[in-house]
C-alpha cells in the first residue's frame, strides 16, 4: 500500500513538471469548450430557447464541464503501458513484487489528480469569464460530483487498461486505441450532451460504460440528478462499470501474460 | 524544371516505401483507416442529430450545413493527409533527430511529409468528400460556370490554407516543444469550428480563427456565394473569389514562418 501510494505520489509529481504542456492543454480544451458553447447556443436558440429539456446555460456549462473532463478521465486515449509492451519493456514491470494492475491504477490516480486541477478546472473558470454557467446547488451536490469525478476517472483507467493489453495480441494497438476512443467520444457526450439524441440512442449510450466517464460527472455537477435517489442511481451505476472493468482488466491480464512473447528473446 | 521532378521522384519513393512500411502491420492499419474515417463522418453523425432537434442552425438548414462540412472536411483531410506530417518536428527536435533533416539534399517539409506519410489518414477525406457532392446535388444551386469552378478551387485553396496553418503551428516546436499541443486549437479546432456557419460564433472566435487565421475562406465565404444562404455578417459577393489569393498569401506567410524556425533552431545536443 505503501509502495502504491508512493507510485501515485511521482506520478501526480511527474506530471506536475510538463508545465507547458498542461498551459497548451489548457488553451485548446478552452478553445473547444467555447466552439462547442457557441454552436448548442445556436442549437437551443432554434429550439426556441430549450433542447432536450436543458436550457442555453446548461449546454453552455456542458461544453465547458466536458472539456475539463477529458484529461483527467484520459477519454482521448493513453498508451503508455501498450508502448512498454511493444518494446518489450512491460518485462520489467512483470518482474516486480507487485500488481501489474494495481501499479497502473496507483501511477494512473497520480496523473489523475494532477490533471484533474491543473487540465480541468481552468476551461471551466475561463468559460465562465464570458457564460453565467451553472453551478452546484448546494454541498452535497459538490461531494456527489467530487466522487463522481473520481469513479469517472477510475472508469477511465479501467477501461484504458484494456484497450492498453490488447498489444500483447497486436503489438500496435493503437487502432483499437483510436476506435475506443471515438465510440466513447460519441456515447460519452463528448461530442454532444446525449440529452439531444433520439430516445433510443440516448437509451443505448446510457446503458454503455462511456457516459459514465464524462456525461454523468457532468449531469451531477449541473443538479441534474437532484434526488437523493437519483444521485445514488447515477453513482451506483458508475460503481457498477468501475468493477466490470476491472475484472475485465485481471481476466485479460491473466491470458496477456500466459502468452507473453518478449521481442527478442 | 528537371530539379522539380526529381525532387517529386525521390517524395514518391519515400511515400511508397512508408505505404509498404505501415502495411506490414496490416490489422492495425485497417483498423486505423476505419477509425480515421468514422472519427470524421462522426462529426457528420453530430450534425445530422443536431438537425434532428432543431430545422436550422444559425438560419442555415441541414444542406447547407453539410455543404460547409464538406468544403472544410475535405480541405482538412487532404491538409491532414500531405502537410500535418510537419507536427512531428517536435517529437524529432527533442530527441535530436531534425539535424538529420537539415542535412539531406530535400526540402525539410517535403521530408517530413514523405517519412512520416500514413496513408491511413486518407480516410479522414472521403466523408467529406462523400458529403460535399451529395449536398452540392442536393442542394438547390444555381450552377454556372463560376459557381462550377468555385468548387475545385475552393477546395485546393482550403487544402493550401490548413497546410499553412499546420506549417506555422508546427514551427512553434522549434522555439519550444512543450506547446506543441497549442496547434490542435487551430487545425483541429479550425476544422471543427468550420464546419458550422461562422456567424454562430461570437466576434473574437470570427476574428481569431476565421479572418487572422483565414480559415473562413476554406469554407464558409465561398459557400454563402454558392448557396445564397443567409449571410447575417453581410460579406461581400465578390469575397467568394479570394480564397486562391488568400491561400497564396498563407503559403507564403508559412514558408518565412518556418524558414525563421530554421533559424532559431538549436539542437539538443548543443
Amino acid at each position: 500500500m505503501r509502495l502504491l501510494w508512493e507510485v501515485a505520489r511521482r506520478s501526480f509529481r511527474r506530471w506536475s513538471t510538463y508545465r507547458m504542456a498542461t498551459a497548451a492543454g489548457v488553451v485548446t480544451n478552452t478553445v473547444f469548450g467555447y466552439l462547442r458553447a457557441y454552436i448548442l447556443i445556436a442549437v437551443a436558440v432554434a429550439g426556441g430557447g430549450r433542447v432536450g429539456g436543458w436550457d442555453e446555460a446548461t449546454l453552455v456549462t456542458f461544453s465547458f464541464l466536458t472539456q475539463g473532463l477529458i484529461a483527467g478521465t484520459g477519454a482521448f486515449g493513453e498508451s503508455e503501458l501498450a508502448e512498454r509492451v511493444r518494446t518489450g519493456d512491460v518485462v520489467v514491470d512483470l518482474y516486480r513484487p507487485v500488481d501489474l494492475q494495481a501499479w497502473w491504477l496507483a501511477s494512473w490516480i497520480g496523473r489523475s489528480a494532477f490533471t484533474f486541477l491543473a487540465r480541468g478546472v481552468p476551461p471551466v473558470l475561463l468559460g465562465a469569464v464570458v457564460f453565467d454557467l451553472v453551478v452546484p446547488p448546494d454541498a452535497a451536490t459538490w461531494a456527489a460530483f467530487l466522487a463522481s469525478v473520481a469513479l469517472a476517472s477510475g472508469v477511465g483507467f479501467a477501461l484504458r487498461f484494456c484497450t492498453n493489453l490488447t498489444a500483447f495480441w497486436l503489438l500496435d494497438n493503437r487502432g483499437v486505441d483510436q476506435l475506443v476512443t471515438l465510440v466513447l467520444a460519441f456515447f460519452g457526450g463528448l461530442l454532444l450532451p446525449v440529452v439531444l439524441f433520439p430516445a433510443w440512442l440516448e437509451e443505448l449510450a446510457r446503458s454503455l460504460p462511456f457516459a459514465a466517464m464524462v456525461q454523468y460527472p457532468a449531469e451531477v455537477f449541473m443538479g441534474r440528478h437532484d434526488t437523493v435517489g437519483g444521485m445514488i442511481g447515477v453513482l451506483a451505476a458508475q460503481a457498477g462499470w468501475l468493477a466490470v472493468l476491472v475484472v475485465a482488466g485481471r481476466l485479460l491480464l491473466g491470458a496477456a501474460t500466459r502468452k507473453v512473447v518478449i521481442q527478442g528473446g | 524544371m528537371a530539379e522539380a521532378l526529381s525532387l517529386l521522384r525521390s517524395y514518391r519513393r519515400l511515400v511508397g516505401a512508408k505505404i509498404r512500411s505501415d502495411w506490414q502491420y496490416r490489422a492495425s492499419f485497417l483498423l486505423f483507416l476505419l477509425s480515421q474515417t468514422a472519427i470524421t463522418a462522426l462529426d457528420l453523425v453530430v450534425i445530422v442529430v443536431l438537425f434532428d432537434v432543431v430545422p436550422s442552425i444559425g438560419g442555415w438548414d441541414i444542406t447547407e450545413v453539410a455543404v460547409l462540412y464538406g468544403l472544410s472536411g475535405l480541405s482538412f483531410g487532404l491538409g491532414d493527409l500531405f502537410i500535418s506530417q510537419v507536427e512531428t518536428i517536435a517529437v524529432h527536435v527533442r530527441q535530436g533527430e531534425f539535424d538529420r533533416f537539415l542535412l539531406r539534399p530535400l526540402p525539410t517539409i517535403m521530408q517530413l511529409s514523405a517519412t512520416e506519410f500514413a496513408l491511413r489518414r486518407i480516410g479522414r477525406t472521403v466523408p467529406g468528400a462523400a458529403t460535399l457532392v451529395v449536398a452540392l446535388v442536393a442542394a438547390d444551386v444555381d450552377w454556372t460556370v463560376g459557381r462550377i469552378l468555385l468548387v475545385p478551387v475552393t477546395v485546393a485553396s482550403g487544402t493550401a490554407i490548413f497546410g499553412a496553418v499546420w506549417v506555422v503551428t508546427a514551427s512553434i516546436s522549434f522555439w519550444t516543444v512543450g506547446a506543441r499541443e497549442v496547434a490542435n486549437s487551430f487545425t483541429y479546432g479550425g476544422g471543427f469550428a468550420h464546419q458550422y456557419p461562422l456567424h454562430v460564433y461570437a466576434r473574437w472566435v470570427r476574428t481569431l480563427l476565421g479572418w487572422i487565421v483565414p480559415m473562413a475562406f476554406v469554407a464558409y465565404v465561398p459557400a454563402v456565394r454558392l448557396l445564397d444562404a443567409p449571410n447575417p455578417l453581410g460579406l461581400p459577393d465578390w469575397l467568394a473569389y479570394a480564397p486562391p489569393f488568400v491561400a497564396v498569401a498563407s503559403v507564403v506567410v508559412a514558408r518565412a514562418v518556418w524558414a525563421a524556425g530554421i533559424r532559431a533552431y538549436q539542437s539538443t545536443g548543443s
